[in-house]
């Protein structure tokens, strides 16, 4: 793949840490580290793939021809990445909640009004 | 009459959506094996004819699992996946071994029955948890 | 093929399962189920310390798949030695939150205690795997029942501080999966030693520094070393204090082990991976020096105790830059003494915060006469914390020192000898008010049960016996985990 759609993942990643660094608001934050999430996934991907190549899903007996694949395994490892950041996902949507309960804002400078807290 | 939850063109709409959409998670678990899909996305396409039901009918007790239920799915999903584990171990393969299972089959196809049974485990589990979230996120203050 | 190293990650696995079913019956039961699974991990670890030191790592590739395909667990002799220390911690801390009630009935506690024991694997885990990526994911396992433990912190102020550790710790995870993908890209393999065959080859491309770099910073950020802290000090303070003793010694020597395994272990120290290491040092200096400032500043002691948490770590990443035979010992040690330590004075504050509901330092005035075992506890791991001898602080010191000198260091040698110094400040300002100060007339001082005493009865006469011992448990354990974590080099 090209070195332009490395520099958009990379563009992606600093646009996630930015968000998730500077942002006031929580849940742009939480948004923001899926973005960064996403980009790292997009990282993997691309490693992946080949032009011209197609998925690796065999369609019957014969020899196999390796090159004619993309490679699997970044497939499979982001399987499990996206797992993982549903389930941050999911955390942090239920701690926004009971914050947002809390706090009747997700704000972050107002909460820190609120409570003091620093 | 205005209704919280549910109408007619809703609840007709659910009825008919919700067979075809359990049907079709239960056509990608059992071709996980040997086609793009299996256990993890059959449980999110099974959770969602649920969490339908859950936007459509409410709390309606008689609709779909209560939260309990959810639980129950998530842990024997997870115990189907740990319990083919240790049985591997146990029949003196490696963990997660499938093809250690004394089954009359050939090896391969030993371990396609295994993973089969791993799928259902693991679609068992995601469908519960993605159920515990939806409930989880919903859920009135405590 | 021993099935040692995927046992001990399974068993707490499979076993936080039933938590959330049997506390609807009866939360004691879910109780004692969690306390005997953990206990069967520390047998296992036990066990698979014993044969790892009589016959060398275990290895065991999970499907029965070889690794560098496969997925493979591994104990040499430094993993299965943390993983008995975590596992013991582990044990302690649910003794000692045995009769800690939680008021908010049977569905919580179940998921409390399934929460603990998935934490527990997750650490674990990352102690056995054998691949980079699985470390990944049982790091995520351990971050994210770590984020709920402390959202059920009894503040308001928990779930703000579980968000912040949520969004740092997501970061950090990503960046470590970042790097991974530069490795994987360079040499095409995530098992661990596969990749020290293939590392020489690349070791000098400035991709794999960029790599490493991040992944370093990933982990950094989890462990954490100023000035990558900001979730930390909230986040300890914020926890329940009865799980304070485990999430803040346990994690962050894993943290710190997995770092070093990475770097030493698995690529030798050789090229870019050895100026990742030199770069850890001025890291470290800064986080011994600012941790200490911070801690003294704090009027909270669980948030005090956070930040001189951010000091001593500081001190391993000293240590690992060094190398070297006396250093790595040193480190080694100071990871054992600094995680028996902080868990005995996290065990001390959670006492005083469950008596009084606050943890301030005016909590702790007359403690020598109203809690004479808690405060006992309490100044007996802070002076083994500064390094008094003979307590177990002062031979990480001792031997870091020494580390230095044959280093030639001299800035490390006058830090690390400065940090006992800076950590004597700030307890002995606990101890005067403990011993000296009058304590306050209105506030009602139950003693503590004991379930409570004896596991912090336990660490702090463990503080000294370490100490006391430590030759024969150097040659016993840390020399072999030092042989096992370089290779046979250095």
């Amino acid at each position: 793949m090209s070195a332009f759609h490395y520099a958009a993942c990379g563009a992606l990643f600093l646009l996630g840490l930015h968000g998730l660094l500077f942002r006031p608001n929580l849940l742009r934050k939480l948004m923001a580290l899926n973005v960064l999430q996403a980009s790292v996934v997009l990282f993997y991907i691309l490693l992946a793939a080949k032009r011209g190549a197609s998925p690796p899903v065999l369609s019957g007996p014969g020899p196999v021809e390796a090159a004619a694949f993309i490679n699997p395994l970044p497939h499979a490892l982001m399987l499990t990445a996206i797992v993982v950041s549903a389930a941050t996902t999911g955390v942090g949507l239920a701690l926004l909640i009971r914050i947002h309960r809390l706090f009747g804002t997700l704000q972050e400078p107002e909460i820190r009004e609120k409570t003091g807290l620093s | 009459m205005r209704l919280r939850f549910g109408s007619a063109i809703l609840d007709t709409g659910a009825r008919v959506l919700i067979p075809f959409i359990l049907i079709f998670g239960l056509y990608v678990l059992f071709h996980g094996h040997d086609s793009p899909g299996g256990g993890f996305q059959a449980g999110v396409i099974l959770a969602t004819a649920w969490i339908l039901l859950r936007l459509v009918r409410g709390n309606d007790p008689g609709w779909g699992p209560e939260a309990r239920g959810a639980l129950v799915m998530a842990i024997s999903g997870v115990a189907i996946y740990a319990g083919t584990g240790f049985g591997a171990l146990a029949f003196g393969g490696a963990f997660l071994d499938y093809a250690a299972f004394p089954l009359p089959l050939p090896p391969a196809g030993t371990r396609a029955a295994a993973t089969f049974v791993v799928e259902s485990g693991v679609g068992l589990a995601v469908a519960g948890v993605m159920l515990i979230i939806y409930e989880a996120l919903i859920a009135p203050e405590s | 093929m021993n099935a040692l190293p995927v046992l001990i990650v399974a068993t707490p696995l499979a076993a936080a399962l039933v938590p959330p079913l049997l506390a609807l019956a009866s939360v004691r039961a879910a109780k004692a189920w969690s306390l005997a699974a953990q206990a069967l991990c520390l047998a296992l670890s036990i066990a698979a310390l014993r044969a790892v030191l009589a016959g060398g790592p275990l290895r065991h590739a999970l499907g029965g798949w070889p690794a560098p395909w496969g997925i493979e667990c591994v104990l040499d002799a430094f993993s299965a030695a943390l993983a008995v220390l975590v596992a013991g911690l582990a044990v302690l801390t649910t003794v000692y939150a045995w009769d800690w009630e939680d008021r908010r009935g049977p569905v919580r506690e179940g998921a409390f205690q399934s929460l603990f024991l998935l934490l527990l694997a997750g650490l674990l885990g990352m102690l056995a795997a054998g691949d980079l990526f699985n470390l990944y994911v049982f790091l995520e396992i351990a971050s994210l029942s770590s984020y709920a433990l402390v959202a059920a912190g009894p503040g308001r102020e928990a779930p703000l501080a579980a968000f912040r550790y949520l969004i740092l710790g997501g970061a950090g995870a990503t960046f470590w999966v970042l790097g991974l993908g530069y490795l994987y890209a360079l040499t095409g393999t995530l098992n661990m030693a596969d990749l020290s065959s293939r590392w020489p080859a690349i070791s000098a491309s400035p991709a794999a520094a960029a790599g490493l770099g991040l992944m370093v910073a990933g982990l950094a950020l989890k462990m954490p070393v100023f000035p990558l802290h900001g979730w930390q000090p909230g986040a300890y303070a914020a926890s329940p204090p009865q799980l304070m003793p485990f999430i803040a010694s346990a994690g962050s020597k894993v943290m710190a082990y997995a770092i070093f395994r990475l770097l030493a272990g698995t690529l030798g120290s050789e090229g870019q991976a050895g100026r990742v290491l030199e770069a850890l040092a001025p890291v470290g200096l800064l986080s011994v020096a600012a941790g200490s400032m911070l801690a003294l500043t704090q009027t909270d002691v669980r948030r005090m105790l956070a930040y001189s948490s951010v000091a001593q770590l500081g001190l391993l990443f000293v240590g690992f830059s060094l190398g070297g035979r006396w250093a790595v010992i040193g480190v080694f040690w100071h990871m054992l003494a600094h995680a028996v330590l902080k868990s005995c004075l996290f065990m001390a504050a959670g006492s005083v915060a469950r008596r009084r509901g606050s943890c301030e330092i005016d909590d702790f005035a007359g403690l020598g006469r109203t809690a004479p075992l808690t405060a006992f506890c309490f100044a007996s791991a802070g002076l083994a914390l500064i390094g008094l001898p003979p307590a177990a602080g002062f031979f990480g010191k001792w031997y870091l020192l020494r580390g230095a000198l044959d280093a030639g260091a001299w800035v490390s040698l006058s830090v690390v000898a400065a940090s006992g110094l800076m950590t004597a400040l700030y307890v002995f300002r606990l101890l005067e008010r403990m011993y000296l100060a009058p304590p306050p007339e209105s506030k009602r001082v139950e003693p503590m049960g004991p379930w409570g005493a004896a596991p912090m009865l336990a660490l702090a006469v463990a503080a000294i016996l370490l100490g006391v011992f430590n030759q024969p448990l150097i040659a016993a354990f840390i020399e072999p985990a030092r042989l096992a974590a370089t290779g046979g080099r250095g």
